[in-house]
């Protein structure tokens, strides 16, 4: 497959430079051939609200919601959001670094409903506490678990289970 | 004598809890429903799922890329061949291999038949569900002829681990074009049976009409994908709007259903087969000989990077989302499973149906919980 932007990413690429002057804080940049915006965790909301509802842009499909652990680089956790728009064919990533002491971030369940169970997963797995989600019970975990096993720093080798 | 009496101690309400736990004939999987009831209606559902999470995720993380595949093969346990090519994608994107024309199209034929053997699988299941047993046999009959040639071209009927990193493992084998023949006209023979058989009965009908409607709104805000969304009357297909592999070379149909409810989405599914047979007797017109593995190093290692890449599994939008740090073993790989975000809608979907109802909502939505759970 091929590394070069597609089309309609370029043509993502200068809506969003224009747009994006109402965030001073996102900077937009490009991962291989997908768009990227960086923001920080305030913004989060604001940026997907906008995002979802612009009519130029239009973001009303959900794809994931990854965190990627970087608490042994610079101790952050990395939360990255992938939105598709269905009727222009745009893909977009957006990525916020969280501080891995006390992270934390808002939730977007109340933008697309779809976020309601890869939140619940990423809290279960990594320990991001979602700020404004219904219902943040553990997912994926069984109860009483205790220990966040997508953290680099969870003892993978040495974990015993009995 | 009053005919309607309230039971339990407190009048105000009348709601039983049913579980549908996880060992359960009609759950797909081990899957826990837990449904409030008010006499027969539903009031409201909570799925747990869990039961059959494995870490896949976390294990990639110290595997070697060539070790990956067959991680992936084990995520989506009845589309094999669509999970790997997925990851073997995002891999090749990554270290920007050009994978050779003939392992292209061997790659979109087999995806294309374990498509055919994964509808066929949720055809036998889906009319057990609603209480038909000849249809179990016949569409795991026509699963069965797939599987035969996967087992002579690849070596296993399932866990294939065929596609790899710049290519496909080894070529097809010689009978392969004389095989093919004989299994499109099979299937096609099959596919017309089956669907004979049980679309346009009474009974199913009944049971699957205006059942379970999903407003095409709510399916797109619930990250719902794949049939369950084209029969809402959506018109999404990442083979179509964001093509990958050599799948804009094909002409194919994308079957949309109108109502949203039960039968369409179990009817989509039966159109899809169709098209996938017209897609595979285009590609076998069109394949080239050559080499089918590019030269990749054994042990791949691919520069630092992110990649998401979009396919379209059996059950919808597949992703995978690979971080690399430049050594042997991926930093992170996130799979974005179709079932897992399918499955949100259930709760949706329930709220206000009869509880006769639940299990053919269920198995409408076509959710293997491997991949659901990782």
């Amino acid at each position: 497959m091929t590394q070069q932007l597609s089309e309609f990413s370029i043509a993502l690429r200068e809506t969003l430079g224009k747009k994006l002057s109402l965030f001073p804080s996102s900077i937009l940049g490009q991962e291989l051939d997908m768009i990227m915006v960086r923001t920080n965790p305030f913004d989060i909301v604001n940026l997907c609200d906008f995002l979802k509802n612009d009519t130029e842009l239009m973001f009303t499909y959900f794809a994931s919601l990854t965190v990627v652990d970087y608490e042994q680089v610079d101790k952050t956790l990395e939360v990255v959001y992938h939105l598709i728009s269905l009727t222009k064919r745009y893909k977009l990533t957006i990525k916020s670094s969280i501080s891995s002491d006390n992270p934390t971030i808002n939730s977007v369940t109340n933008i697309w409903r779809a976020a309601d169970w890869f939140e619940r997963e990423a809290h279960d797995l990594f320990g991001v506490f979602f700020e404004g989600h219904p219902n943040l019970k553990p997912l994926l975990l069984y109860e009483g678990f205790e220990g966040y096993p997508g953290r680099k720093s969870f003892p993978f080798h040495e974990y015993k289970e009995w | 004598m009053k005919l309607h009496q309230q039971v339990g101690y407190d009048p105000d309400s009348v709601d039983l809890m049913i579980n549908m736990g996880p060992q359960h004939p009609s759950t797909h999987g081990v899957f826990r429903l837990v449904i409030w009831v008010d006499g027969e209606k539903i009031v409201k559902s909570e799925p747990h799922v869990g039961y059959l999470h494995r870490g896949s995720e976390k294990i990639c993380e110290s595997e070697r890329y060539n070790q990956i595949v067959t991680l992936f093969d084990r995520l989506d346990y009845v589309g094999n061949l669509n999970n790997e090519l997925a990851f073997c994608l995002a891999v090749e994107k990554l270290m920007d291999v050009t994978v050779p024309e003939r392992s292209e199209y061997i790659r979109v034929i087999l995806c294309e038949l374990n498509r055919i053997a994964s509808h066929m699988l949720f055809y036998g299941v889906y009319g057990l569900d609603a209480g038909a047993m000849t249809p179990m046999l016949y569409g795991f009959r026509e699963r069965e002829r797939v599987q035969d040639l996967f087992q002579r071209v690849t070596g296993a009927r399932m866990m294939h681990n065929y596609i790899r990193i710049g290519g496909v493992k080894e070529d097809l084998p010689s009978d392969f074009n004389n095989r093919m023949v004989t299994l499109l006209e099979d299937l096609k023979r099959g596919v017309e049976e089956c669907d004979q058989l049980l679309s346009g009965n009474e009974m199913f009908l009944a049971r699957t009409k205006n059942i379970g409607i999903l407003d095409a709104g709510d399916a797109i805000d619930y990250g719902v994908s794949g049939p369950a969304l084209r029969a809402s009357g959506i018109l999404e297909d990442v083979r179509v709007t964001d093509p990958y592999s050599i799948y804009d070379r094909f002409d194919f149909g994308i079957p949309v259903g109108t109502n949203g409810d039960c039968w369409d989405r179990y009817y989509v599914r039966i159109e899809e087969m169709r098209e996938s047979i017209k897609i595979i007797e285009n590609a076998m017109k069109d394949m080239p000989n050559g080499e089918t593995l590019a030269k990749v190093r054994r042990i791949a290692r691919p520069p630092k990077g992110e990649v998401f890449v979009r396919t379209e599994s059996p059950r919808g939008d597949l992703g995978v989302f690979v971080v690399s740090d430049g050594s042997d073993m991926p930093y992170r790989v996130k799979v974005r499973a179709p079932s897992f975000a399918n499955l949100q809608a259930l709760q949706l979907m329930l709220e206000g149906a009869y509880l006769a109802d639940a299990v053919l909502i269920l198995g409408s939505i076509d959710i293997i919980m491997g991949e659901v759970d990782r």
